[in-house]
Protein backbone atom coordinates (compact mmCIF):
# COMPACT_ATOMS: atom_id res chain seq x y z
CA UNK A 1 0.00 0.00 0.00
CA UNK A 2 3.12 2.44 1.29
CA UNK A 3 4.70 1.44 -2.35
CA UNK A 4 1.47 2.27 -4.63
CA UNK A 5 0.96 5.22 -2.87
CA UNK A 6 4.61 6.33 -3.12
CA UNK A 7 4.50 5.59 -6.68
CA UNK A 8 1.36 7.51 -7.39
CA UNK A 9 2.53 10.44 -5.51
CA UNK A 10 5.44 10.75 -7.80
CA UNK A 11 3.93 10.37 -10.73
CA UNK A 12 1.39 12.90 -9.42
CA UNK A 13 4.96 15.03 -8.17
CA UNK A 14 5.96 14.66 -11.82
CA UNK A 15 2.84 15.48 -13.33
CA UNK A 16 3.07 18.81 -11.34
CA UNK A 17 6.66 20.04 -12.14
CA UNK A 18 5.91 19.22 -15.76
CA UNK A 19 2.36 21.52 -16.07
CA UNK A 20 3.98 23.99 -13.77
CA UNK A 21 3.96 27.14 -15.30
CA UNK A 22 7.83 27.76 -16.38
CA UNK A 23 8.78 30.66 -14.26
CA UNK A 24 7.25 27.81 -11.35
CA UNK A 25 9.91 25.54 -10.33
CA UNK A 26 8.53 22.27 -7.86
CA UNK A 27 10.35 20.30 -7.57
CA UNK A 28 9.29 17.29 -4.65
CA UNK A 29 10.74 15.69 -1.69
CA UNK A 30 10.00 11.67 -0.51
CA UNK A 31 9.31 11.89 3.09
CA UNK A 32 10.44 8.27 4.79
CA UNK A 33 6.83 7.78 5.43
CA UNK A 34 6.08 7.91 1.84
CA UNK A 35 3.67 10.78 1.94
CA UNK A 36 4.46 13.15 -0.77
CA UNK A 37 5.36 16.65 0.43
CA UNK A 38 5.80 19.47 -2.13
CA UNK A 39 8.29 22.50 -2.38
CA UNK A 40 7.15 25.14 -2.57
CA UNK A 41 4.13 24.92 -0.23
CA UNK A 42 3.71 25.95 3.44
CA UNK A 43 2.09 23.27 6.07
CA UNK A 44 -0.10 23.30 8.84
CA UNK A 45 0.04 20.91 11.93
CA UNK A 46 -3.02 19.71 10.79
CA UNK A 47 -1.64 18.71 7.77
CA UNK A 48 -3.34 21.37 4.94
CA UNK A 49 -1.21 23.16 2.70
CA UNK A 50 -1.04 26.25 1.37
CA UNK A 51 0.30 27.97 -1.82
CA UNK A 52 1.10 31.00 -1.77
CA UNK A 53 1.23 32.84 -5.37
CA UNK A 54 0.67 36.87 -5.70
CA UNK A 55 -2.94 38.03 -4.21
CA UNK A 56 -4.15 34.95 -3.69
CA UNK A 57 -3.24 31.40 -1.97
CA UNK A 58 -4.30 28.05 -2.75
CA UNK A 59 -5.40 25.56 -0.05
CA UNK A 60 -5.68 21.53 -0.20
CA UNK A 61 -5.31 18.75 2.21
CA UNK A 62 -1.84 17.25 1.80
CA UNK A 63 -0.97 13.69 0.64
CA UNK A 64 -0.25 12.74 4.68
CA UNK A 65 -3.93 13.37 5.06
CA UNK A 66 -5.41 12.06 2.29
CA UNK A 67 -3.68 8.63 2.64
CA UNK A 68 -4.54 8.25 6.49
CA UNK A 69 -8.14 9.73 6.19
CA UNK A 70 -9.30 6.83 2.96
CA UNK A 71 -11.11 7.06 -0.01
CA UNK A 72 -13.12 10.41 0.30
CA UNK A 73 -16.48 10.61 -0.69
CA UNK A 74 -17.82 13.92 -0.14
CA UNK A 75 -16.25 17.09 0.46
CA UNK A 76 -17.70 20.21 2.50
CA UNK A 77 -16.85 23.82 1.27
CA UNK A 78 -17.40 27.40 2.13
CA UNK A 79 -19.05 29.88 -0.59
CA UNK A 80 -17.15 32.24 -2.63
CA UNK A 81 -17.45 35.36 -0.53
CA UNK A 82 -16.93 33.81 3.28
CA UNK A 83 -14.13 34.41 5.26
CA UNK A 84 -11.79 31.92 6.56
CA UNK A 85 -9.84 32.11 9.83
CA UNK A 86 -6.19 30.21 10.22
CA UNK A 87 -6.66 27.42 12.01
CA UNK A 88 -10.22 27.40 12.02
CA UNK A 89 -12.27 25.04 10.41
CA UNK A 90 -13.54 25.73 7.01
CA UNK A 91 -15.05 22.49 5.68
CA UNK A 92 -15.04 18.99 6.29
CA UNK A 93 -14.25 15.87 3.97
CA UNK A 94 -16.18 12.78 4.66
CA UNK A 95 -14.12 9.49 4.49
CA UNK A 96 -14.89 5.54 5.49
CA UNK A 97 -17.47 6.10 8.41
CA UNK A 98 -16.01 9.76 9.24
CA UNK A 99 -16.68 13.51 8.33
CA UNK A 100 -13.28 15.15 9.15
CA UNK A 101 -12.77 18.89 9.64
CA UNK A 102 -10.65 20.76 7.36
CA UNK A 103 -8.76 23.72 9.08
CA UNK A 104 -7.56 26.58 7.00
CA UNK A 105 -3.85 27.57 7.11
CA UNK A 106 -4.43 31.42 7.16
CA UNK A 107 -6.71 34.02 7.21
CA UNK A 108 -8.77 35.54 4.66
CA UNK A 109 -11.53 35.48 2.49
CA UNK A 110 -12.61 33.25 0.02
CA UNK A 111 -12.77 34.23 -3.45
CA UNK A 112 -12.84 30.49 -5.12
CA UNK A 113 -13.75 27.21 -4.69
CA UNK A 114 -13.18 24.42 -6.62
CA UNK A 115 -16.65 23.04 -7.93
CA UNK A 116 -15.03 19.92 -9.57
CA UNK A 117 -14.56 18.11 -5.76
CA UNK A 118 -18.67 17.94 -5.53
CA UNK A 119 -18.74 15.66 -8.50
CA UNK A 120 -15.92 14.11 -7.72
CA UNK A 121 -14.31 13.71 -4.40
CA UNK A 122 -11.73 11.47 -5.30
CA UNK A 123 -10.02 14.06 -6.59
CA UNK A 124 -8.47 14.71 -3.10
CA UNK A 125 -6.81 11.19 -2.85
CA UNK A 126 -5.73 11.23 -6.64
CA UNK A 127 -4.43 14.69 -6.60
CA UNK A 128 -3.67 16.24 -3.18
CA UNK A 129 -1.92 18.90 -4.56
CA UNK A 130 -3.18 19.64 -7.78
CA UNK A 131 -7.10 18.83 -9.02
CA UNK A 132 -7.74 18.21 -5.70
CA UNK A 133 -7.41 21.92 -4.27
CA UNK A 134 -10.10 23.57 -2.08
CA UNK A 135 -10.43 26.85 -1.92
CA UNK A 136 -8.48 29.85 -3.24
CA UNK A 137 -8.01 32.73 -0.59
CA UNK A 138 -7.09 36.16 -0.48
CA UNK A 139 -4.61 36.28 2.17
CA UNK A 140 -5.95 39.13 5.33
CA UNK A 141 -2.71 38.56 7.27
CA UNK A 142 0.37 37.49 4.59
CA UNK A 143 2.55 37.51 7.53
CA UNK A 144 0.54 34.16 9.06
CA UNK A 145 2.76 32.36 6.14
CA UNK A 146 5.61 32.75 8.47
CA UNK A 147 4.28 30.54 11.29
CA UNK A 148 3.83 27.96 8.84
CA UNK A 149 6.17 24.80 8.32
CA UNK A 150 8.02 24.50 5.19
CA UNK A 151 8.50 21.17 3.61
CA UNK A 152 11.24 19.72 5.62
CA UNK A 153 9.80 20.73 8.92
CA UNK A 154 6.33 19.14 7.92
CA UNK A 155 8.09 15.90 6.19
CA UNK A 156 9.81 15.59 9.60
CA UNK A 157 6.66 16.31 11.59
CA UNK A 158 4.86 13.73 9.49
CA UNK A 159 7.74 10.97 10.53
CA UNK A 160 7.06 11.98 13.93
CA UNK A 161 3.46 11.95 14.18
CA UNK A 162 3.44 8.26 12.59
CA UNK A 163 6.25 7.29 14.60
CA UNK A 164 4.87 8.01 18.25
CA UNK A 165 1.71 6.28 17.21
CA UNK B 1 -42.73 17.35 9.76
CA UNK B 2 -44.08 16.33 13.19
CA UNK B 3 -42.26 14.51 15.30
CA UNK B 4 -43.56 13.25 18.90
CA UNK B 5 -42.61 15.38 21.41
CA UNK B 6 -39.85 13.69 24.21
CA UNK B 7 -41.25 11.77 26.84
CA UNK B 8 -38.71 12.31 29.37
CA UNK B 9 -36.95 14.18 31.66
CA UNK B 10 -39.23 17.53 31.25
CA UNK B 11 -36.72 18.90 34.11
CA UNK B 12 -33.47 19.18 31.93
CA UNK B 13 -32.41 22.17 30.47
CA UNK B 14 -30.20 20.77 27.89
CA UNK B 15 -32.71 19.02 26.83
CA UNK B 16 -35.23 21.70 26.25
CA UNK B 17 -32.48 23.78 24.84
CA UNK B 18 -31.31 20.91 22.12
CA UNK B 19 -35.22 20.83 21.55
CA UNK B 20 -35.36 24.27 20.86
CA UNK B 21 -32.36 24.19 19.16
CA UNK B 22 -34.29 22.40 16.48
CA UNK B 23 -37.41 24.28 15.90
CA UNK B 24 -34.91 27.43 16.30
CA UNK B 25 -32.17 26.87 14.27
CA UNK B 26 -32.10 27.18 10.59
CA UNK B 27 -29.39 25.86 8.01
CA UNK B 28 -26.74 25.26 10.42
CA UNK B 29 -23.73 26.75 10.30
CA UNK B 30 -20.32 25.19 8.56
CA UNK B 31 -17.37 24.92 10.93
CA UNK B 32 -15.93 28.08 9.30
CA UNK B 33 -18.87 30.22 10.90
CA UNK B 34 -17.21 32.22 13.37
CA UNK B 35 -20.06 31.36 15.74
CA UNK B 36 -18.70 32.10 20.16
CA UNK B 37 -18.98 28.67 21.21
CA UNK B 38 -17.86 28.87 25.19
CA UNK B 39 -16.65 25.71 26.52
CA UNK B 40 -19.41 23.89 28.81
CA UNK B 41 -19.25 25.05 32.60
CA UNK B 42 -15.87 22.85 33.85
CA UNK B 43 -17.41 19.90 36.20
CA UNK B 44 -16.34 19.32 39.89
CA UNK B 45 -13.20 18.05 40.21
CA UNK B 46 -12.95 14.50 39.63
CA UNK B 47 -11.24 12.40 42.37
CA UNK B 48 -8.68 11.35 40.98
CA UNK B 49 -7.95 14.67 39.26
CA UNK B 50 -5.91 17.11 41.66
CA UNK B 51 -5.67 20.02 38.94
CA UNK B 52 -9.06 20.54 37.65
CA UNK B 53 -10.56 23.78 37.06
CA UNK B 54 -13.08 25.80 39.62
CA UNK B 55 -16.24 24.20 40.71
CA UNK B 56 -19.20 25.61 38.61
CA UNK B 57 -21.65 23.78 38.93
CA UNK B 58 -22.78 21.26 41.36
CA UNK B 59 -23.44 17.64 40.93
CA UNK B 60 -26.97 17.53 41.83
CA UNK B 61 -27.03 14.05 42.61
CA UNK B 62 -24.39 11.77 44.69
CA UNK B 63 -21.94 10.52 42.65
CA UNK B 64 -21.18 6.83 42.90
CA UNK B 65 -17.44 7.31 42.80
CA UNK B 66 -17.25 9.01 46.31
CA UNK B 67 -17.37 8.07 49.79
CA UNK B 68 -18.78 9.94 52.22
CA UNK B 69 -16.89 10.17 55.29
CA UNK B 70 -19.45 9.12 58.26
CA UNK B 71 -19.33 12.13 60.30
CA UNK B 72 -18.50 14.94 57.96
CA UNK B 73 -19.38 15.81 54.81
CA UNK B 74 -15.84 15.33 53.69
CA UNK B 75 -15.64 13.53 50.54
CA UNK B 76 -12.91 10.68 50.70
CA UNK B 77 -11.87 10.23 46.64
CA UNK B 78 -11.39 7.15 45.10
CA UNK B 79 -8.08 6.51 44.28
CA UNK B 80 -7.80 2.92 42.31
CA UNK B 81 -8.19 4.28 38.70
CA UNK B 82 -5.09 7.24 39.62
CA UNK B 83 -3.07 7.92 36.27
CA UNK B 84 -5.62 6.71 33.82
CA UNK B 85 -7.57 9.54 31.81
CA UNK B 86 -10.59 10.62 33.06
CA UNK B 87 -14.03 10.38 31.08
CA UNK B 88 -17.25 11.28 32.02
CA UNK B 89 -20.17 8.97 31.84
CA UNK B 90 -24.04 9.41 30.97
CA UNK B 91 -26.17 7.08 30.29
CA UNK B 92 -30.00 6.98 29.25
CA UNK B 93 -32.92 4.82 28.60
CA UNK B 94 -35.10 6.01 25.72
CA UNK B 95 -34.01 9.51 25.20
CA UNK B 96 -34.85 10.87 22.08
CA UNK B 97 -32.38 10.23 19.59
CA UNK B 98 -32.06 13.89 17.87
CA UNK B 99 -31.42 14.84 21.28
CA UNK B 100 -28.70 12.54 21.91
CA UNK B 101 -26.88 14.06 18.76
CA UNK B 102 -27.47 17.66 19.86
CA UNK B 103 -25.57 16.71 23.26
CA UNK B 104 -22.69 14.65 21.74
CA UNK B 105 -22.34 17.42 19.00
CA UNK B 106 -22.19 20.23 21.73
CA UNK B 107 -19.59 18.00 23.74
CA UNK B 108 -17.55 17.67 20.61
CA UNK B 109 -17.60 20.93 19.54
CA UNK B 110 -17.86 23.03 23.38
CA UNK B 111 -16.31 20.32 25.72
CA UNK B 112 -12.41 19.64 26.33
CA UNK B 113 -13.32 16.65 28.75
CA UNK B 114 -13.76 13.05 27.27
CA UNK B 115 -17.44 11.38 27.60
CA UNK B 116 -18.95 7.85 27.03
CA UNK B 117 -22.99 8.12 26.37
CA UNK B 118 -25.12 4.94 26.83
CA UNK B 119 -28.57 5.48 25.60
CA UNK B 120 -30.80 2.09 26.09
CA UNK B 121 -33.09 2.62 23.61
CA UNK B 122 -34.71 5.79 21.67
CA UNK B 123 -38.44 6.46 21.98
CA UNK B 124 -39.83 6.06 18.31
CA UNK B 125 -38.56 4.66 15.39
CA UNK B 126 -36.46 7.21 13.61
CA UNK B 127 -34.27 7.12 10.17
CA UNK B 128 -31.09 8.47 10.97
CA UNK B 129 -28.87 9.39 7.50
CA UNK B 130 -25.41 10.20 7.62
CA UNK B 131 -24.22 13.90 7.24
CA UNK B 132 -24.00 13.63 3.04
CA UNK B 133 -26.61 10.94 2.68
CA UNK B 134 -29.05 11.51 -0.23
CA UNK B 135 -32.76 10.72 0.76
CA UNK B 136 -33.78 9.66 -2.61
CA UNK B 137 -30.81 6.86 -2.86
CA UNK B 138 -31.47 5.37 0.63
CA UNK B 139 -35.01 4.95 1.46
CA UNK B 140 -38.13 4.06 0.21
CA UNK B 141 -39.59 7.48 0.36
CA UNK B 142 -43.00 7.17 -0.54
CA UNK B 143 -43.55 4.58 2.03
CA UNK B 144 -40.93 6.90 4.79
CA UNK B 145 -44.08 9.61 3.73
CA UNK B 146 -46.80 7.66 3.66
CA UNK B 147 -46.05 6.01 7.50
CA UNK B 148 -44.84 9.63 8.84
CA UNK B 149 -41.34 8.12 10.23
CA UNK B 150 -39.43 10.69 11.34
CA UNK B 151 -35.63 11.48 9.18
CA UNK B 152 -32.97 12.92 10.78
CA UNK B 153 -29.89 13.98 9.13
CA UNK B 154 -26.87 13.79 11.63
CA UNK B 155 -23.60 15.46 11.73
CA UNK B 156 -21.55 12.31 11.59
CA UNK B 157 -20.41 10.48 8.58
CA UNK B 158 -21.56 6.52 7.66
CA UNK B 159 -24.10 5.09 6.37
CA UNK B 160 -28.41 4.87 7.32
CA UNK B 161 -30.47 3.32 9.88
CA UNK B 162 -33.29 2.96 11.39
CA UNK B 163 -33.12 2.90 15.03
CA UNK B 164 -36.01 2.62 17.84
CA UNK B 165 -36.46 1.14 21.59
CA UNK B 166 -34.75 -1.94 20.62
CA UNK B 167 -31.34 -0.24 19.76
CA UNK B 168 -28.37 0.64 21.99
CA UNK B 169 -26.28 3.50 21.57
CA UNK B 170 -23.02 3.34 22.90
CA UNK B 171 -20.83 6.67 22.52
CA UNK B 172 -16.85 7.79 22.81
CA UNK B 173 -16.09 11.14 22.81
CA UNK B 174 -12.22 11.94 23.29
CA UNK B 175 -9.71 14.75 23.31
CA UNK B 176 -6.86 13.23 20.79
CA UNK B 177 -4.54 12.38 23.20
CA UNK B 178 -6.69 10.79 25.63
CA UNK B 179 -5.97 7.11 23.66
CA UNK B 180 -1.83 6.89 24.12
CA UNK B 181 -0.33 6.65 20.41
CA UNK B 182 -3.84 6.54 18.66
CA UNK B 183 -3.70 8.97 16.22
CA UNK B 184 -6.82 10.86 15.06
CA UNK B 185 -8.26 9.50 11.87
CA UNK B 186 -10.95 6.99 10.60
CA UNK B 187 -9.32 3.75 10.58
CA UNK B 188 -7.05 4.19 14.12
CA UNK B 189 -10.02 5.24 15.70
CA UNK B 190 -12.27 2.30 14.40
CA UNK B 191 -9.38 -0.42 15.41
CA UNK B 192 -9.63 1.15 18.83
CA UNK B 193 -13.10 0.84 19.12
CA UNK B 194 -13.39 -2.73 17.95
CA UNK B 195 -10.83 -3.83 20.12
CA UNK B 196 -12.77 -2.42 23.72
CA UNK B 197 -15.56 -4.42 22.10
CA UNK B 198 -13.69 -7.09 21.71
CA UNK B 199 -12.86 -7.35 25.28
CA UNK B 200 -16.68 -7.26 25.75
CA UNK B 201 -17.87 -9.72 23.53
CA UNK B 202 -15.03 -11.90 24.22
CA UNK B 203 -15.43 -15.58 23.64
CA UNK B 204 -19.25 -14.99 22.09
CA UNK B 205 -20.74 -14.99 18.69
CA UNK B 206 -17.26 -14.83 16.64
CA UNK B 207 -17.58 -10.93 17.07
CA UNK B 208 -14.33 -8.82 15.05
CA UNK B 209 -14.81 -5.53 13.41
CA UNK B 210 -15.45 -6.52 9.51
CA UNK B 211 -14.86 -3.14 7.03
CA UNK B 212 -16.34 -1.02 9.18
CA UNK B 213 -18.83 -2.97 10.84
CA UNK B 214 -19.54 -4.72 14.09
CA UNK B 215 -20.27 -8.38 13.09
CA UNK B 216 -21.15 -11.90 14.56
CA UNK B 217 -19.27 -14.08 12.02
CA UNK B 218 -20.66 -12.22 8.85
CA UNK B 219 -23.92 -10.78 9.92
CA UNK B 220 -23.80 -6.89 10.92
CA UNK B 221 -25.67 -5.92 14.81
CA UNK B 222 -23.57 -2.65 14.79
CA UNK B 223 -23.05 0.69 13.07
CA UNK B 224 -20.31 3.09 13.14
CA UNK B 225 -19.80 6.37 12.58
CA UNK B 226 -17.30 9.46 13.13
CA UNK B 227 -16.27 12.79 13.43
CA UNK B 228 -13.50 14.47 13.54
CA UNK B 229 -12.27 18.30 14.60
CA UNK B 230 -8.63 19.21 15.23
CA UNK B 231 -8.32 17.98 18.73
CA UNK B 232 -11.56 15.92 19.15
CA UNK B 233 -12.82 12.87 17.99
CA UNK B 234 -16.30 10.92 18.36
CA UNK B 235 -17.18 7.32 17.70
CA UNK B 236 -20.53 6.34 18.17
CA UNK B 237 -22.04 3.11 17.40
CA UNK B 238 -25.79 1.77 17.00
CA UNK B 239 -26.04 -1.35 18.29
CA UNK B 240 -29.20 -3.83 17.14
CA UNK B 241 -29.92 -5.48 20.36
CA UNK B 242 -33.55 -5.84 18.75
CA UNK B 243 -35.04 -4.73 15.79
CA UNK B 244 -38.49 -4.90 14.09
CA UNK B 245 -38.50 -6.66 10.64
CA UNK B 246 -40.93 -4.37 8.83
CA UNK B 247 -38.89 -1.19 9.80
CA UNK B 248 -35.99 -2.77 7.43
CA UNK B 249 -38.31 -2.11 4.86
CA UNK B 250 -37.76 1.89 4.52
CA UNK B 251 -34.29 1.34 3.49
CA UNK B 252 -33.22 0.72 0.00
CA UNK B 253 -29.82 -1.35 -0.53
CA UNK B 254 -27.11 1.59 -0.47
CA UNK B 255 -25.19 2.42 -3.32
CA UNK B 256 -22.03 2.46 -1.10
CA UNK B 257 -21.97 -1.01 1.20
CA UNK B 258 -19.32 -3.33 2.02
CA UNK B 259 -17.77 -5.88 -0.08
CA UNK B 260 -18.76 -8.63 2.61
CA UNK B 261 -22.42 -7.84 2.63
CA UNK B 262 -22.14 -9.45 -0.71
CA UNK B 263 -25.54 -7.93 -2.43
CA UNK B 264 -27.56 -9.80 0.98
CA UNK B 265 -30.96 -8.12 1.62
CA UNK B 266 -31.07 -5.84 4.87
CA UNK B 267 -32.44 -9.29 6.80
CA UNK B 268 -30.31 -11.33 5.06
CA UNK B 269 -27.43 -8.92 6.26
CA UNK B 270 -27.90 -7.89 9.89
CA UNK B 271 -28.43 -10.09 13.13
CA UNK B 272 -29.50 -9.38 16.67
CA UNK B 273 -27.48 -9.00 19.63
CA UNK B 274 -30.32 -10.24 21.91
CA UNK B 275 -29.41 -13.88 20.50
CA UNK B 276 -25.65 -13.06 21.82
CA UNK B 277 -26.05 -11.16 25.06
CA UNK B 278 -28.43 -9.74 27.43
CA UNK B 279 -29.13 -6.44 26.97
CA UNK B 280 -27.68 -5.15 30.26
CA UNK B 281 -25.25 -7.38 30.27
CA UNK B 282 -24.01 -5.92 27.03
CA UNK B 283 -23.99 -2.06 28.51
CA UNK B 284 -22.44 -3.35 31.85
CA UNK B 285 -19.40 -5.06 30.31
CA UNK B 286 -19.00 -1.95 27.65
CA UNK B 287 -18.58 0.15 30.92
CA UNK B 288 -16.13 -2.31 32.38
CA UNK B 289 -14.00 -2.20 29.40
CA UNK B 290 -14.03 1.18 29.10
CA UNK B 291 -12.48 1.42 33.17
CA UNK B 292 -9.60 -0.15 31.91
CA UNK B 293 -8.86 2.70 30.28
CA UNK B 294 -10.21 5.31 31.93
CA UNK B 295 -11.31 6.83 35.09
CA UNK B 296 -14.98 7.09 34.53
CA UNK B 297 -17.10 9.20 36.53
CA UNK B 298 -20.84 9.04 36.11
CA UNK B 299 -22.43 12.59 35.48
CA UNK B 300 -26.02 13.69 35.20
CA UNK B 301 -26.95 15.50 32.29
CA UNK B 302 -28.23 18.53 35.06
CA UNK B 303 -24.85 19.20 35.58
CA UNK B 304 -24.20 20.21 32.05
CA UNK B 305 -25.87 22.96 31.53
CA UNK B 306 -25.54 25.46 28.30
CA UNK B 307 -24.54 29.48 29.38
CA UNK B 308 -27.19 30.30 26.80
CA UNK B 309 -29.25 29.30 24.15
CA UNK B 310 -28.28 30.84 21.43
CA UNK B 311 -24.50 30.16 21.97
CA UNK B 312 -24.04 26.62 19.72
CA UNK B 313 -26.43 25.52 17.49
CA UNK B 314 -25.98 21.43 16.47
CA UNK B 315 -26.04 20.58 13.05
CA UNK B 316 -28.08 17.36 12.99
CA UNK B 317 -31.84 17.92 12.57
CA UNK B 318 -34.79 16.12 11.09
CA UNK B 319 -35.70 16.37 7.32
CA UNK B 320 -39.15 18.25 6.27
CA UNK B 321 -41.69 16.69 4.22
CA UNK B 322 -41.14 19.18 1.63
CA UNK B 323 -36.93 18.18 1.56
CA UNK B 324 -38.21 14.84 1.25
CA UNK B 325 -40.99 15.10 -1.47
CA UNK B 326 -38.66 17.34 -3.19
CA UNK B 327 -35.57 14.57 -3.50
CA UNK B 328 -38.44 11.66 -4.82
CA UNK B 329 -39.53 14.31 -7.43
CA UNK B 330 -35.78 14.80 -8.14
CA UNK B 331 -35.04 11.13 -8.24
CA UNK B 332 -38.15 10.49 -10.39
CA UNK B 333 -37.00 13.64 -13.12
Amino acid sequence: MALRMWASSTANALKISCSSKPNVSLAFSLSRCFSTVLDGLKYANSHEWVKHEGPVATIGITDHAQDHLGEVVFVELPEQGGSVSQGKGFGAVESVKATSDINSPISGEVVEVNSKLSETPGLINSSPYEDGWMIKVKPSSPSELESLMGPKEYTKFCEEEDASH
Amino acid sequence: RHHSQPAIVPQLHLLQTATAFSRSCSRPPLPSSPAIVPPLPSLPPHPADHSSSLLHQQLGKENPTWNSGSDSKMLIPQTKNIGLPLMNLMRFKGLPILQQLHIEEQLLRTSSENWCIVNDGTNDPTIVIGVSGKPAELLEIESVLDDQVPVIRRFTGGGTVIVDHGTVFVTFICNKEAVPNLQPYPRPIMSWSSSLYSKVFQGIGDFHLRENDYVFGNHKFGGNAQSITKNRWIHHTSFLWDFNVQNMSYLKHPKRAPAYRSARSHLDFICRMKDYMPRSTFMDKTVEATETQFSLRPIQLEAIRTCSEAEFCPSSRFLTNEELDAAAVALQS
